[in-house]
């Protein structure tokens, strides 16, 4: 490497040094992961040892943090360049996002109708929709307002919940629900939102994290109310505008396919799920989109930035941190509701902490506060470990291995710049 | 002439534990003047300011401020950000507390916000860009161009603001305040690191608010130069208490302030153990 002979002996002796570091380090994770193993024998279960495996997992390290540094330090040590802790903000008004944003809603609007579309892709569409859905909320409370929330999926179950249960024991529909389920979930917001509110970043984090295992428990547990650890089964499924998707018309009812002159068929309702959630997000976004430029969304974004300075220039912190609360909730409560509708059956085990983290994921990783960086990291979330498939048993090490790639590629996300909520216009009068 | 008071301090007591930062401070001061706040470090001034703009409650005293229009306010009573929502109280920082993330025109549309909040009725008016929220808008960033000229920052408008350089931030957090359409202006430190050109700038944007706007500016300064050429009024602050008030020139007279800055003049009786020590210790 050329690099090489420039480094001061000092320099090279550190690098050495932290390298074995890392080596000693994968050496006690690898003796009980790697270095033992369980046999199956006549005998009964027996353990067996492996030494040199961690003989190797250390070495590998050792070369691997050696290389990275020696790289690191031809790079100009770009890697050890502090990431900074707001976005940069875009010079000019930039087309090249609007166009990605118009050609991903055209992909979107024709992928049903494409040659390969079938039923599976349609479906793992549908689930990615869903979680670009969460991103664009989560976005709200995390991106703009810079309120670190890990309990996000609370208010997914809370929405969830809320329409399984109207639905089941009024037997309302799908979109008298939706209000509501969307209204019971800001409502959690809220109700979590006044006791954090002096709280900020890692302390807030954790109170929120507290908060989605609570209502994760009470659901578990309140089994008269939401079925227990069984779940609520048998949730009333979307219909078309009345027209419901079966094959045979019940008594006094037409069928959708009956209605259009077409022949039944079961992708029908996949597709309109696909649409219908297609359209509730894309609602998010618009709506997100559009607060951003409006007082409140500025104040979030203020209140991301300086709390301090926003209480003396005359803004309510305690109302502008529910708002925003309320609003990121009352999206997951959206969502909640489709994915009941959609599942037909809901159980504690599809709000577990991980999906918090997954949510918050893609919004961190698709760069804070960013529209399109949301759906590109959740493409990349939601995809990645279902092109690794073919890699079987390794395949959480490759996503894994990708992820920390690009945070070290993108240390802020994959877009990390944002455009100013406004640009100074040019005068009406263009007086010299 | 008799000049309107703006803000009347009364008996103002800060207690930190069994400290006093600030020691039964009584002050006036009035609409359409500078009143300097001065004093060594450690006086006491920033708590005073923290006091009038509500990161502080008071531990004693009263604070009323009487705005132009007749309403009247206890400030020691106020949630801090209603200070500055409706009595009108805009303050800018000793270390600058910018939105540096934000552009230059973002910040001074933030400080809008209680206007344009109203104009959009819930956000809903702005929701569906409805005229009455377009107009205030557009209102604000008129106001904001009409700062931004002053500031000369205006073809910096879309930068963002913690890219500008020190003395232009600083301009801008004093903007900023402006932009909230305060009746008083509180200034806690606007000169520091400024260089000679850049505090002149200063000085020239303080006098022009004053005049122009016909609001009470209060500064906390350590910059004399700043001080004495722009100020109606002085309050010298030393541990806690007040040692002297008046006219610029008649404050720098005063023996008392120039004991609490220089030290106790040489010629000075000492008390008499102390000047006993010494003059043991000369002996020896």
């Amino acid at each position: 490497m050329a690099a090489l002979p420039a480094l001061p002996p000092s320099a090279l002796a550190a690098m050495l040094k932290d390298s074995l570091a890392a080596a000693v380090v994968a050496a006690l994770l690898a003796a009980p992961l790697l270095g033992l193993r369980l046999v199956d024998s006549a005998q009964g279960l027996s353990l067996a040892t492996r030494f040199p495996w961690i003989a190797y997992a250390a070495a590998a390290v050792f070369c691997g943090r050696l290389a990275l540094s020696l790289a690191g330090a031809s790079l100009g040590r770009r890697l050890k360049s502090r990431p900074q802790t707001t976005l940069p903000l875009t010079k000019k008004p930039s087309n090249t996002r609007k166009i990605i944003g118009w050609v991903l809603i055209v992909v979107a609007l024709v992928l049903p109708w494409l040659p390969f579309a079938d039923r599976n892709l349609v479906d793992k569409a549908t689930l990615l929709l869903i979680y670009v859905m969460l991103g664009w909320g989560l976005n709200i409370v995390v991106g703009l307002a810079g309120l670190l929330d890990l309990g996000y999926v609370a208010f997914y179950a809370v929405g969830a919940y809320s329409y399984a249960i109207l639905s089941q024991t009024f037997g309302l529909s799908f979109w008298i629900c939706l209000p509501f389920a969307g209204a019971a979930a800001a409502t959690f917001g809220m109700v979590l939102g006044f006791p954090v509110l002096r709280l900020r970043g890692d302390y807030l984090a954790i109170v929120t994290l507290g908060f989605g295992e609570i209502v994760r428990v009470i659901l578990l547990n309140w089994a008269d109310f939401t079925g227990g650890p069984g779940g609520i089964s048998g949730i009333a499924r979307p219909s078309f505008f009345g027209l419901p998707f079966k094959a045979a018309a019940g008594p006094g009812e037409t069928t959708f396919a009956d209605f259009f002159g077409l022949t039944f068929s079961p992708l029908h309702r996949i597709v309109f799920l696909y649409y219908l959630i297609l359209a509730l997000a894309l609602a998010t976004n618009l709506f997100t989109l559009r607060i951003r430029r409006l007082p409140i969304g500025r104040a979030w974004e203020a209140l991301r930035e300086d709390e301090t300075a926003c209480r003396s220039l005359g803004i309510n912190p305690t109302k502008t941190k529910l708002s925003a609360f309320a609003i990121g909730a009352m999206f997951a409560g959206f969502a909640g509701s489709f994915f009941a509708t959609r599942q037909g059956f809901i159980s504690p085990e599809s709000f577990s902490f991980i999906e918090s983290a997954i949510i918050l994921a893609i919004v961190v990783l698709g760069g804070m506060g960013s529209q399109i960086g949301v759906v590109l990291a959740a493409v990349l979330l939601c995809g990645l470990p279902e092109w690794f498939r073919d890699l079987q048993q390794y395949r959480m090490l490759a996503f894994g291995g990708a992820m920390v790639l690009i945070m070290l590629w993108r240390p802020r996300g994959l877009l990390a710049s944002r455009d100013p909520t406004i640009r100074l216009p040019a005068l009406p009068d263009a007086a010299p | 002439m008799t000049r309107p008071p703006l803000l009347a301090v009364e008996h103002l007591t800060m207690r930190f534990g069994g400290l006093f930062a600030v020691n039964d401070l009584s002050f006036t001061a009035y609409q359409n003047e500078i009143t300097a706040i001065i004093g060594p470090n450690g006086a006491g001034k920033t708590t005073v300011f923290n006091c009038l703009t509500g990161f502080y409650k008071p531990s004693v005293g009263r604070l009323t401020l009487s705005r132009p229009d007749g309403r009247s306010h206890l400030l020691e009573r106020m949630d801090g950000f209603r200070i500055c929502k409706d009595a009108g109280v805009a303050r800018t920082f000793q270390n600058i507390r910018l939105f540096s993330g934000m552009s230059v025109l973002e910040n001074l549309i933030v400080a809008q916000h209680n206007r344009l909040m109203q104009a959009s009725v819930y956000s809903i008016a702005g929701l569906f860009g409805m005229a009455r929220y377009r107009n205030a808008e557009a209102e604000a960033v008129e106001l904001a161009r009409y700062w931004l000229n002053k500031i000369g920052l205006t073809a910096q408008a879309d930068w963002a603001a913690g890219a500008l350089p020190y003395g232009s931030q600083r301009r801008l957090e004093i903007a900023r305040a402006m932009c909230t359409r305060p009746a008083m202006l509180c200034l806690d430190e606007p000169a520091a690191g400024l260089n000679p050109r850049e505090s002149q700038e200063l000085n020239d944007l303080l006098l022009d608010i004053r005049r122009e706007h016909g609001i009470g500016v209060l500064l906390i300064e350590h910059d004399m130069s700043v001080v004495m050429q722009i100020s109606d009024h002085v309050v010298v602050l030393d541990h806690g208490a007040k040692i002297c008030e008046g006219r610029p020139a008649d404050v720098r007279a005063d023996p008392a302030v120039i004991r609490a800055y220089l030290g106790p003049p040489d010629d000075e009786d000492l008390p008499p153990d102390i000047a006993a020590d010494l003059d043991s210790g000369e002996a020896a």
